[in-house]
């Protein structure tokens, strides 16, 4: 995975730091990776400081509200007719995405094997999981909102502020699980009708796809530590 | 830019994978075994920022892109850093001004249904 990197103007690239002033006053483009893939990088880091103001948002609330914050393994916890489970259904969630974290990685190296129909069904496999998480994350809403009588104002369990910032934050990631699953189907969909073959068979579209991918799974490795661990 | 050399062996995927589910079970685990205090939030930033950190090298292919992009991505999150030494120095006025002004908190939380 060491080969040369070679500049618009025909010269090998260095690497490291010398490699950094050498790209950023590079002819024409300063990273050299597909734009799609550069432009998505530069998305996901917009992205990454959006869900930080939201999670300092909760931050501040939290350690400023003076009524006592809900104890999250006990709100999220689940009985199954016995004693209730700590966290059990995030757990599950947790799960599931890493599973498809896991199933996005190997579509993105079944895409560079020109494997067509294995990078398909592991972009549906990953889909599927996510559609699941979605379904998991608006039970536990139903039950808070249902049960609980937990609302973006008010919440019986404790600290007002609880509601609002979990609905926001989960809600955000939800959106953003939703939309990657849609981006997700497309995408497989074009992979199988040989859309990417007619382009020159390059598949650096399902790599750009996982980095979407991840970086959701990315978001909740956050928001499973600070709201419901800690 | 190569295509080919966007490309591992997949061995590596499967043990991060596996690695992901692990330090998983045991952030679970820091819950369940009901750790307190600062052991708690250690070990709930520790596991957090191993997870995220093998996610991003690996899954998201960061160890092996170049040094420009890595520094262009991961250098201004150090700004959201400052940013939460910021604001937790001011919860925490606001928390002890409220406490000063509108003394302790009078609620009576209701019991949790399961």
């Amino acid at each position: 995975m060491s080969e040369a990197v070679v500049s618009n103007t025909g010269e090998i690239l260095p690497t490291g730091t010398k490699g950094v002033s050498a790209d950023f006053s590079s002819d024409m483009q300063s990273f050299h990776v597909p734009w799609g893939k550069a432009m998505m990088w530069i998305f996901l880091l917009s992205d990454t400081f959006i869900f930080s103001c939201f999670l300092i948002g909760y931050m501040t609330v939290r350690i400023s509200a003076v009524d006592p914050w809900p104890v999250p393994s006990e709100v999220f916890a689940l009985s199954f007719g016995g004693d209730p489970i700590p966290l059990i259904l995030i757990a599950i969630m947790t799960f599931i995405l890493i599973t498809s974290s896991g199933t996005m990685a190997l579509a993105v190296n079944m895409g560079y094997r020109k494997n067509r129909k294995a990078t398909f069904w592991l972009m549906i496999a990953t889909a599927v999981l996510g559609a699941s998480f979605v379904g998991m994350q608006a039970f536990e809403w139903t039950k808070l909102i249902v049960e609980e009588g937990v609302r973006p104002w008010a919440n019986p369990m404790g600290a007002a502020q609880f509601g609002s910032t979990f609905f926001m934050i989960t809600g955000f990631h939800g959106l953003h699980v939703s939309a990657g699953v849609i981006y997700l189907v497309v995408i497989a969909r074009r992979v199988r009708n040989g859309f990417y073959e007619k382009r020159g068979g390059n598949y650096e579209i399902v790599e750009i796809t996982g980095l979407y991918w991840h970086f959701v799974d990315l978001v909740w490795v956050f928001i499973f530590a600070f709201f419901y661990l800690w | 830019m190569a295509q080919e050399g966007q490309q591992h062996p997949l061995n590596v995927y499967f043990w991060i994978w596996g690695l992901l589910f692990v330090l998983s079970g045991f952030s679970y685990m820091v819950d369940y075994l009901n750790f307190q205090g600062m052991t708690r939030w250690g070990l709930i930033l520790l596991f957090m920022f191993l997870k995220a950190g093998f996610i991003v090298a690996i899954f998201m292919h960061m160890k092996w892109e170049r040094l420009a992009l890595k520094f262009a991505i991961l250098l201004p999150p150090i700004a959201i850093m400052v940013f939460i030494a910021l604001m937790s120095i001011e919860g925490d006025y606001t928390f002890l001004t409220r406490i000063e002004f509108f003394g302790e908190s009078t609620f009576v939380p209701e019991a949790v249904h399961h």
